[in-house]
């Protein structure tokens, strides 16, 4: 028997792509049999289909693909729980997945994904080492969590499990990552902020608001439970039981009190509550504080002494990838590596994979403000224009070395995941 | 020659019933007996596998959760329910009884469907400005020297979602009330009149009684959409509440079909055993 969402990708697939399904694999057929001067015009017709959270799927990103390499490049935005849930039973709804490390966690061992070689990668040996070794420094440890590097290779093109150093077999190509942290309007609290503890202080009853996507919302809690000092975890990405019951106790009566505001599940919620000063302090991610900013209204993604909770993204290839098409995806994974969409995400706030190149598509004022932590010669704007920040203000949290060095953990899906998710269900019941 | 006759009328019959039929078969009841098939199923982390289980009515019918959250969601459908009848029968009962023209009882009709040609989540989102700490509804408030704080609980309340039940399923209550006050005979009126009743009397002797299957199918809207619904208690609540459509949703997010199914199976028959109850009370069928 097939389960019902698989039988239904395929049915709504063959509806909405009808005849460019078989265009594309009449095309495909012709590059088996080998005529490689077509290959220039045939690319052209090509289009790849990626999905992911909004973070990354930009549709700056499509056109300029679109406009370099030829091809289509049609982009999904979805949430996180749902960009899961995709990846792991539509495997023929996409070819190009743009997933967190930990989803592919999740994901890797149903198969739906094929491994990378990185011979065909130009820029591999450019890649963050914290993709690669796992360790910014020679010195520093890898933290705690679904740490990149732990699920980033496996041993080979069919590898199930992941290997433990780097091999020439890439699970994920790494895109986007970042160190999150508290979203604060430091004009509504009026004071210093400097622990994770404080997003359950009293003082913030009401205003205070927590991301209800159990996997990364649970990891919040750990920081803000451990900075308490009321548990002290071995893993904070793979609690015991124990430990999930004692966290989810303890926001479970915050929430009772009326601590919260609100949850929020989208990038535009956490934006809206923020800026409407709904919530004053708020887990939150770092485009979603550059929103607000754009607004006029202060808020600051404030760093605290506990460290950050950090998360990867990365491109993922479907297994059912070939020929003609899984060609067009290397071009793809190269282009994204080459530097302007590294530098567009920067300018984001964001850290692209391979900073080497991302710095030729930003000016020196943004490479220092962005990356290096030092003060803004003169304005910032977004990618999309809207003004960040004046000449002089420092970035929060300072440069790469001081944000991506105090990572406390990464985004991670834990062994007790499936009791995690029935104590989540029951906290947002209470 | 008669018996042949009546064999090619029941083929007929047959013929001109079946495409409804296949219709219902293969888009309710083949997707419900799905659902009910899955229900028994059980689930890993990605995946899910036939299997006869009773672990997901198990869990259900095991955690607290499930009975404070099922006691939620029939608060909420039963102060929607009241709210939107009230609300519904006083529109109606003007525009069918006060409003003497028929155009300008269509114009008004018309005026009463207006929200609805934006989406209901657009609808219901225009809240959030409105009701927030610094929104519309406080600042008035607070300018017209009624509070001195902000109400806290305007937004991201049951309140909230209570009032957003309201408005967007008012409608669905005014539109078959309406409809069966317009087919009154107004001579029954002149009647209770002639015969004495005061104006309250009439309302309650004639009207009402009359309007019964009107109101029945409003209800069963009214409480089939709340019941159903998952997205304005998440909006509207702030994701702080729940109710059973939301323990579906979250389910179906984390993958855990089975579970989502053995929910729905729950809820479908707790919804098809209350319109049972109401349709004790009035006998639509013989009425319309």
């Amino acid at each position: 028997m097939t389960e019902t969402p698989n039988s239904k990708s395929i049915s709504r697939r063959s509806v909405l792509k009808g005849t460019a399904a078989v265009a594309g694999a009449a095309i495909g057929s012709g590059v088996v049999t080998g005529f490689p001067t077509i290959w220039a015009q045939n690319i052209k017709d090509v289009t790849l289909r990626q999905f992911g959270t909004g973070v990354s799927n930009l549709n700056d990103v499509a056109i300029k693909v679109k406009e370099d390499l030829g091809f289509t490049l049609e982009m999904t935005a979805l949430d996180s729980d749902s960009v899961t849930q995709r990846a792991a039973t539509q495997p023929k709804s996409f070819d190009i997945a743009d997933i967190e490390y930990w989803i592919c966690k999740k994901v890797w061992p149903t198969g739906n994904l094929q491994a990378m070689d990185t011979s065909k990668i130009k820029n591999f040996d450019k890649i963050a080492p914290i993709f690669t070794t796992g360790k910014l420094t020679p010195e520093s440890t890898v933290a705690q969590g679904t740490a990149p590097s732990t699920v980033g290779f496996v041993d080979g093109k069919d590898g199930t499990a992941f290997a433990k150093d780097v091999t020439g077999w890439m699970t994920l190509i790494p895109t986007i990552y970042n160190a999150d942290t508290l979203g604060i309007r430091p004009d509504l609290i009026g004071r210093p902020i400097d622990t994770w503890a404080e997003l359950l202080n009293p003082e913030f009853k009401g205003k205070a608001s927590i991301l209800d996507i159990s996997s990364i919302g649970i990891m919040d809690m750990a920081m803000v439970c451990e900075a308490m000092g009321e548990i002290k975890y071995a893993d904070k990405g793979n609690m015991t039981r124990e430990e999930i019951d004692k966290t989810i106790a303890i926001f479970t009566e915050a929430k009772k009190a009326g601590q919260f505001r609100a949850f929020w599940k989208s990038f535009d919620e956490s934006v809206n509550l923020m800026a409407s000063g709904e919530v004053v302090i708020q887990s939150m991610w770092s485009p979603a504080i550059t929103a607000v900013k754009a607004k006029g209204i202060e808020c600051v993604y404030q760093p605290l002494k506990e460290g950050y909770r950090s998360w990867g993204g990365g491109i993922g290839l479907s297994a059912n990838l070939s020929g003609l098409e899984l060609e067009a995806a290397y071009e793809y994974i190269n282009w994204y590596l080459s530097g302007w969409v590294g530098g567009y995400l920067m300018r984001q706030g964001y850290y692209s994979a391979v900073p080497e190149t991302s710095k030729l598509f930003m000016s020196e004022n943004e490479w220092g403000y962005w990356y290096e932590g030092k003060p803004a010669t003169g304005d910032i704007t977004s990618p999309t224009g809207d003004k960040l920040a004046a000449a002089g203000d420092v970035r929060d949290g300072g440069s790469y070395e001081a944000r991506m060095g105090a990572v406390a953990c990464w985004n991670a899906v834990m062994d007790e995941n499936q009791y995690m998710v029935g104590k989540w269900n029951e906290f947002i019941a209470a | 020659m008669s018996s042949k006759r009546s064999i090619s009328n029941d083929l007929t019959g047959w013929l001109m019933a079946s495409p409804l039929a296949l219709v219902l078969a293969l888009f309710l009841v083949l997707p419900i007996a799905m659902i009910v098939v899955v229900s028994f199923w059980g689930a890993t982390e990605f995946s899910i596998y036939p299997a006869f289980k009773l672990d997901n009515y198990q869990f259900l019918f095991g955690s607290a959760v499930t009975y404070s959250v099922f006691l939620k969601t029939f608060m909420f459908t039963l102060i929607s329910w009241a709210l939107c009848l009230a609300i519904g029968f006083t529109v109606a009962y003007f525009l069918a009884f006060h409003i003497r023209t028929q155009t300008w009882q269509i114009v008004l009709f018309l005026v009463c469907t207006v929200p609805f040609l934006t989406s209901n989540i657009i609808r219901m989102i225009s809240w959030v400005p409105f009701l927030g700490r610094n929104g519309i509804a406080n600042q008035t408030l607070i300018s017209m020297g009624i509070i001195d704080e902000p109400l806290e609980w305007l937004l991201f309340s049951d309140f909230a979602v209570v009032l957003a039940f309201v408005h967007l399923y008012t409608l669905f209550m005014v539109v078959p009330i309406f409809n069966t006050m317009m087919r009154i005979d107004k001579s029954l009126l002149e009647a209770a009149r002639d015969a004495g009743a005061t104006g309250f009397q009439t309302l309650t002797n004639v009207i009402l009684p009359l309007t019964k299957p009107g109101i029945m199918i409003g209800s069963i809207f009214v409480v089939t959409l709340v019941m159903g619904d998952f997205i304005t208690v998440r909006f509207m609540s702030g994701s702080q509440s729940a109710n059973v459509g939301r323990l579906i949703s979250n389910d179906v997010a984390l993958l855990r079909y089975p579970s989502a199914a053995a929910t729905s199976v729950v809820l479908l028959i707790t919804v098809l055993i209350v319109i049972g109850i109401m349709l004790r009370f009035v006998n639509i069928r013989k009425e319309l």
